[in-house]
């Protein structure tokens, strides 16, 4: 049983976290994007070996983060909060 | 017989006497017995029969290594099966019966397939029961193979506590190097969990002895307990440490005796492993008789319990460690004799033979003699002491890897492990001064160790020699032999993973805790590779077979997954209500005792006549707040919200990125910043959760907020012709003309002051009044509406009766009219695709070419002849004959209408809509029958229901 660490909440056990994915810029407008582009997006993932960067959402406060994580130890490397650019 | 009680000595007590039986015979034993050490002191040498070949078998360790003594014992009533009788405590009145023996194990009429092994190889199994005859065999196999029987009345309470604990440093056995260990850290003021699977601590001082500081090891180990509990520590004995996890969780299994067994999840910041080591066999032939045993296990049996195992005793050795044993066994009385395959065997007074290799054991069902230099010696016992194999588990279970150390003969810790330190025996320190030296390091200790007479072991391997002749056991409860390991390098199987499958070695209830290390050295010896070439398998969790209703504690049953339940259930109930599970709800199925198609059948019937009640609670009520509520409703949704206007309600889909319709529902504008999103029951969670995600990643989420308002508001829906009259009896205050609440709206009301929500939608086609109130006003809400329910002629209406009506209508139920592959025009709605020009969920997925194929699943209805019964949920439709015969697709939902008085039925059909009115098959369980394509909607296509 993992611990990960939320940034808003600390270290809380591993099955209050649901894994989202890798962090992905989403191709648009649709009609701008190619099919090779929208299959990528949803299918290709890069799957490292060793540190991987993955956006997690703590179920408890609903708050979704980057934490870096090795993949072949478990150990994990870090988390932060997303920075938004201002709107 | 060969075993006895001494009349003195031991750690039992002789005041307590304990009857019990084994494989039906009467036997007593005393109060700190174990099963095993009962059935020794009465001189019981066969306890069970090998998995195999039921060959006889005796005891031969003394604790969780035991690979023979697997007995089920029956205890007030209830069999448990599959325990170690060396590790089980004897109690008063246990019914003990031998495992894979029939009818007992002194007596197996099975035996004659030990004469049959030279046809049962290694891989047996595999090579002879291959399909198709598999079956001819396998009843007779699985009668006589497998272990204990379990009961079926053996049904634990599932009240086994689980407890969560973080100390500083967690000992993991409490021999002198775990002492060592946790004496240094609680000393130094940390929090010591120092845990021990026996019942007392001491380990290998207990039955060997030993002075520590100048004084009885007692005297100092009673010293460290009292400094692990004072620097707010734990010492837990009978408590198993069995698992290391990711982020160095390790898990414990606590037996009391009195109270249920309990799992501890510790979280230590260090973890020392000092859990000792086993001793293993020599590889001698014939090493299986009963009557052949562990000198160290033989020694346990003297010290704790007063047995001795045998009057006339061969020890073959080939290290230091069977000399302590050889005198203990002499001073007791009983006659000993070594044979030390060393030629420079350390000094004894016994009688010794240097540089000798016993050449096998006599006796067909038990020991009678030991072969050397061609000659029989009679002996009744055979202790072998084969060297020492380190108890690395848990180190390994936490990524440790193990070296082959020659002078040692053994695998130990090769590489740090962050957190993990191996101490002791199972590091390799066989000696008391240098495991103690090694625990105070393990410990953090400052200065001189705990002080101890320095010790000398030394031991020569003797690991299995591949041209060996006779039949030398490796693994004692899989039965496999020396040869068996050649036959699976000859066939290939040289990796030790593939070895332990292919002979079974290493495998079931002791996992090779005596065997693997010899079972890899004949690998490699075989194969011409050094052990560490050869490696080992997999150490995994758990250490020792664990209950699973351990692990499992109070989740089980209706706690594995517990349901969400409605405000007004108890209301249900009290009204006849059959719950049933959906979508994570325990919702009301059907009212009523008597026969559910009938009850099903009335309800629907009543709704379409009258007017009907049913709870619609357990629909999400999720919130979108704030100035960018709109922007994110649209992305989020595949149909437009911005341009609904607030008082309004819209129907429409929930998409993933894929194009696959993910939910369905409606969403309310309760004002120009604010959306209530009603989706269906069962998703509610994973809605909430995909807005959060997107609000955080997409938009200011200062802007718009997501606010789950499912359990705060109970929903009563009505529906049916009389629906408005019934509200309008419910006087609450709301205009319910159809200007004022036309369908797809809603307004404001109140209810006995508190405020109430009417929103006009219908999940039956007919004229709906869904009635939100405050939870906790639901009750006094519905006990008013069912106060006036006979007036009107109506009822209550469960979820089985609704699932009827909404087919009759072609409203889809998403995940049972809709796959993993449905996009919304498959369902026929494909407005927004072609109209919207921003982004939203899932949009350029449904422009891709498999998103447009000609052959696309499109939700359709199947009709059947007049006076035929409904198609089958499941069955597929179907084009072509034998061996062309295709699936188009299936049926979705299929009901018998009572208002049609015909079945109505639902199906995906490839390229359905161009399909309308064609024939087809459609085949189940080896049945064909004939359906015609229809339109979904089977009841008021016009929709005039809605309005009358
Ligand atoms: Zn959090």
């Amino acid at each position: 049983m993992q611990i990960f660490p939320c940034p808003f909440c600390g270290p809380r056990d591993e099955t209050e976290f649901h894994y989202v994915g890798e962090p992905k810029a989403r191709p648009e407008p649709a009609e701008a994007v190619s099919d090779a582009e929208w299959s990528a997006y949803l299918h290709l993932n890069a799957n490292p070996k060793g540190a991987s960067r993955e956006v997690w959402l703590h179920m408890t406060c609903l708050e979704s983060f980057l934490m870096t994580r090795d993949t072949a130890t478990n150990a994990v490397l870090g988390s932060e909060p997303f920075t938004r650019a201002a709107s | 017989m060969s075993g006895f009680r001494l009349p003195a000595g031991g750690a039992v007590d002789r005041g307590r006497p304990l009857a019990f039986t084994f494989d039906g015979k009467p036997y007593l034993g005393f109060r700190g017995d174990s099963i095993a050490s009962a059935l020794l002191a009465n001189g019981v040498r066969v306890v069970g029969r090998s998995f195999k070949y039921h060959r006889p078998r005796g005891v031969w360790g003394a604790w969780t290594e035991e690979p023979n003594a697997i007995v089920d014992v029956t205890r007030r009533g209830r069999t448990t099966p599959n325990l170690r009788a060396t590790v089980e405590a004897l109690d008063n009145d246990l019914a003990v019966r031998s495992v894979n023996a029939l009818p007992t194990a002194a007596a197996d009429r099975v035996a004659l397939l030990d004469r049959l092994s030279a046809f049962m190889p290694a891989g047996f199994y595999y090579k002879t029961f291959l399909w198709p005859r598999w079956e001819t065999f396998e009843l007779a196999i699985r009668a006589m193979a497998g272990l204990g029987r379990v009961d079926p009345d053996n049904q634990p309470h599932g009240d086994n506590p689980q407890f969560n604990a973080r100390c500083d440093m967690l000992v993991v056995g409490g021999g002198p190097a775990g002492l060592a260990a946790a004496n240094a850290a609680a000393r130094s003021g940390r929090a010591v969990f120092l845990l021990d699977d026996r019942a007392d601590i001491g380990g290998q001082l207990v039955h060997r002895g030993g002075s520590i500081e100048g004084g009885d090891w007692r005297d100092w180990a009673a010293s460290v307990t009292a400094a692990v509990e004072a620097n707010g520590g734990r010492v837990m004995t009978s408590t198993t440490a069995y698992g290391v996890y990711d982020h160095r969780l390790v898990s414990a299994w606590e037996r009391s005796g009195t109270l249920p067994d309990a799992l501890w999840r510790i979280r230590p910041k260090t973890i020392i492993v000092a859990a000792g080591a086993v001793e293993r066999p020599l590889v001698v032939p014939d090493n299986d008789r009963p009557g052949v045993m562990s000198a160290d296990a033989a020694l346990v049996y003297l010290r704790r319990f007063a047995v001795l195992v045998g009057k006339r005793i061969a020890i073959a050795t080939n290290n230091d460690s069977a000399y302590p044993v050889a005198d203990a066994l002499s001073e007791a009385g009983a006659e000993v004799e070594l044979f030390d395959l060393r030629p420079d065997a350390p000094p004894t007074t016994l009688r010794v033979v240097r540089g000798a290799e016993i050449e096998g054991v006599a006796g067909a069902s038990g020991v009678e003699g030991v072969r050397i230099g061609g000659q029989t010696r009679a002996v009744d016992t055979v202790l072998l002491s084969g060297g020492w194999t380190p108890t690395v588990h848990l180190y390994a279970q936490a990524r440790g890897k193990l070296r082959y150390d020659e002078a040692l003969a053994a695998l130990v810790p090769n590489v740090e492990v962050e957190g993990v330190r191996v101490a002791g025996a199972a590091n390799g320190a066989f000696n008391l001064d240098e495991a103690l030296r090694q625990g105070h390091a393990a410990g953090g200790g400052q200065g001189a160790p705990p002080n101890a007479p320095s010790g000398q072991y030394r031991v020569t391997a003797a690991w299995p020699k591949p041209d060996a002749p006779g039949r030398r056991w490796i693994d004692f409860q899989n039965d496999v032999t020396l040869k068996d390991v050649a036959l699976a390098a000859r066939e290939g199987y040289v990796s030790v993973e593939h070895l332990k499958r292919y002979t079974t070695l290493g495998m079931a209830t002791d996992q090779g805790k005596t065997s693997n290390i010899n079972g890899l050295a004949a690998m490699a010896a075989l194969t011409g590779r050094s052990i560490d070439e050869t490696g080992t398998t997999t150490y995994r969790p758990p250490f020792v077979p664990v209950p699973m209703g351990v692990i499992a504690g109070r989740r089980r049953g209706a706690l594995i997954s517990p349901l969400k339940r409605l405000p007004l259930e108890a209301e249900h109930r009290a009204d006849g209500a059959q719950m049933r599970e959906y979508g994570g709800w325990l919702r009301p199925a059907w009212y009523g005792p008597d026969d559910p198609g009938r009850a099903i059948q009335r309800e629907a019937a009543r709704a379409r006549d009258a007017v009907a009640l049913f709870d619609g609670s357990s629909l999400g009520k999720i919130e979108i707040i704030g100035p960018d509520a709109a922007t994110l409703a649209d992305f989020s949704s595949y149909n437009r919200l911005s341009n609904l206007k607030p008082g309004k309600v819209r129907y429409g889909f929930l998409l993933q990125e894929s194009g696959i319709v993910f939910d369905d529902g409606v969403t309310l504008r309760l004002a120009e910043d604010r959306f209530l999103v009603s989706c269906s029951s069962g998703h509610t969670d994973s809605v909430v959760t995909r807005l959060e995600l997107w609000r955080q990643d997409r938009f200011d989420p200062r802007r718009v907020v997501i606010h789950d308002t499912t359990a705060q508001w109970a929903t009563l829906t009505l529906t049916g012709p009389r629906a408005r009259d019934l509200v309008a009896a419910l006087d609450l205050g709301a205009a319910l003309d159809d200007d004022s609440l036309p369908h797809m709206a809603f307004t404001p009301a109140a209810f006995d002051g508190a405020p109430l929500r009417i929103t006009r939608v219908s999940f039956t086609g007919d004229r709906s009044y869904e009635l939100s109130a405050p939870a906790r006003r639901a009750r006094a809400l519905r006990a008013r509406i069912v106060e006036k329910l006979p007036a009107f002629g109506g009822g209550l209406l469960g979820l089985e009766a609704l699932m009827i009506l909404r087919a009759e209508k072609g409203f889809i139920v998403v995940g049972k009219d809709t796959d993993g592959t449905t996009m919304p025009h498959d369902l026929g709605i494909a407005g927004p695709r072609d109209s919207r020009k921003d982004e939203y969920i899932g949009k350029r997925s449904l422009f891709t070419p498999a998103a447009n194929d000609k052959g696309r699943k499109q939700f359709v209805g199947l009709t059947v002849a007049q006076g035929e019964t409904a198609l089958s949920t499941g069955a597929h439709v179907i084009e072509g004959a034998g061996r062309a015969r295709r699936s188009m697709g299936y049926v979705t939902s299929s009901y018998v209408s009572p208002t049609l008085g015909a079945p109505v039925a639902l199906g995906l059909v490839a390229n359905g809509f161009a399909r309308m009115g064609q024939t087809v098959g459609v085949y189940h369980l080896g049945a064909e029958r004939r359906a015609t394509i229809a339109p979904a909607v089977a009841l008021d296509p016009e929709g005039k229901r809605l309005h009358a």
